[in-house]
């Protein structure tokens, strides 16, 4: 009877703990879902300076993109996200782009060649490196480009769509609808998002 | 389809060209047989090749680009694949830019001699289509669907050789 005992205590033990472990795994895979609190965090702008969304005491929320210098899908991308931008920085809604990549994996995502590229195509927006990789898996972004909308609430960093820039990653000519500027319209006029979550082709993030 | 209308265009343009000149008969020609490599598919055209029903077979399909690095990396591994195992259909689904079909896609092929079947895949409406392929999918790649009449599994990762080799076994099991 005492052996029976021990063996279920055993069976119990494991089977907790086999749980425990399958939890934490799907917490790390998932980051966040649409209504999650997002965190703020400090990363290094390519100016130099440390940014947070803290800083922005002004802003209602976030257009946060997660692009990198060398995914071609990402640099497809830039003038939309130039021109997001332009047109939601003053209406409360600035981008912030980061680069989630590992240099060490891909050279050509390094804090000096994320200055360059910066700098020739003119960036109105920071563009943070996310030196060590702790942000980005947080949020759950699984490729570049990957945007997350945050709204600023009581609460926090309330994140309100998380998916594709638009329906056409590859050929701008082709879009027919534009998710982010849906959301943001939609958060600015304090309508329902109809769409809060989409998936688009990007580039695997290098770890 | 789109391009299958194309081809026949192509192909009734270029006779045409075989009677009024020579010169340039030739060159269309070449230019025929590079694009036959590949066939552009939208979504609803490219739908059946993910559900084959032959019971022999295991099918694996690969999502890749010539852009994408890891991509690049493992289609040997899918290539060694198909030329081992006979019960083995490799189909590589090719999601390079529409617009560097013939100045990217083409030439990489031919260059890397591809043994399995290439297709494009172009059709604006990813929202949709990522979600049809797999609802774990976000649309990173590289991606690869494996299925049989038992068993699908879809794998939003890169392989090394061994654990492709790994999974295919488990297909073989059952």
């Amino acid at each position: 009877m005492k052996n029976l005992n021990i063996l279920l205590l055993a069976v119990m033990i494991f089977t907790a703990s086999s749980f425990t472990i399958q939890l934490n795994v799907i917490g790390l895979n998932e980051g966040y879902k649409v209504g999650d609190i997002a965190t703020d965090f400090s990363l290094k702008n390519i100016d130099g300076k440390m940014v947070s969304l803290a800083d922005f005491k002004e802003a209602k929320g976030f257009i946060v993109i997660f692009t990198c210098n060398t995914c071609p899908v990402s640099v497809r991308n830039e003038d939309r996200i130039l021109a997001l931008d332009k047109k939601y920085k003053n209406l409360g809604y600035p981008v912030i782009a980061i680069n989630p990549n590992n240099p060490a994996v891909q050279p050509g995502d390094s804090y000096d060649l994320m200055k360059v590229r910066a700098n020739e195509k003119k960036f109105t927006f920071p563009y943070l490196f996310d030196d060590g990789q702790k942000i980005f898996p947080q949020y759950g972004a699984t490729a570049t480009p990957h945007t997350y909308i945050l709204k600023k609430e009581k609460g926090g960093l309330r994140v309100k769509y998380i998916g594709g820039i638009d329906d056409s990653s590859r050929n701008a000519a082709n879009v027919k609808i534009k998710y982010v500027e849906d959301a943001v319209d939609a958060l600015l006029e304090n309508k329902t998002i109809k769409v809060t979550s989409t998936r688009a082709i990007g580039c695997s993030i290098k770890i | 389809m789109r391009f299958f209308r194309l081809v026949k265009c192509s192909v009734v343009v270029s006779s045409l060209l075989i009677i009024f000149s020579c010169k340039k008969e030739v060159k269309n020609q070449v230019k025929l047989e590079e694009n036959d490599l590949i066939e552009i598919y939208n979504y609803n055209e490219l739908k059946p090749l993910l559900a084959k029903t032959d019971e022999r077979k295991i099918y694996v399909v690969n999502f890749w680009a010539t852009w994408c690095a890891p991509c690049v990396k493992e289609l040997p591994y899918f290539e060694e694949l198909q030329a081992s195992n006979e019960n083995v259909e490799v189909l590589l689904v090719s999601l390079d830019f529409p617009d560097k079909f013939e100045s990217q896609l083409i030439p990489f092929v031919k260059n890397k001699n591809l043994k399995s079947q290439v297709v494009l895949l172009d059709d604006p409406n990813e929202n949709e289509w990522i979600a049809d392929i797999d609802a774990s999918w976000q649309g990173a790649l590289p991606a690869t669907l494996i299925y049989n009449s038992a068993k699908r599994a879809f794998y939003p990762k890169s392989f090394t050789k061994e654990d492709l080799f790994k999974e295919i076994e488990k297909f073989n099991k059952i």
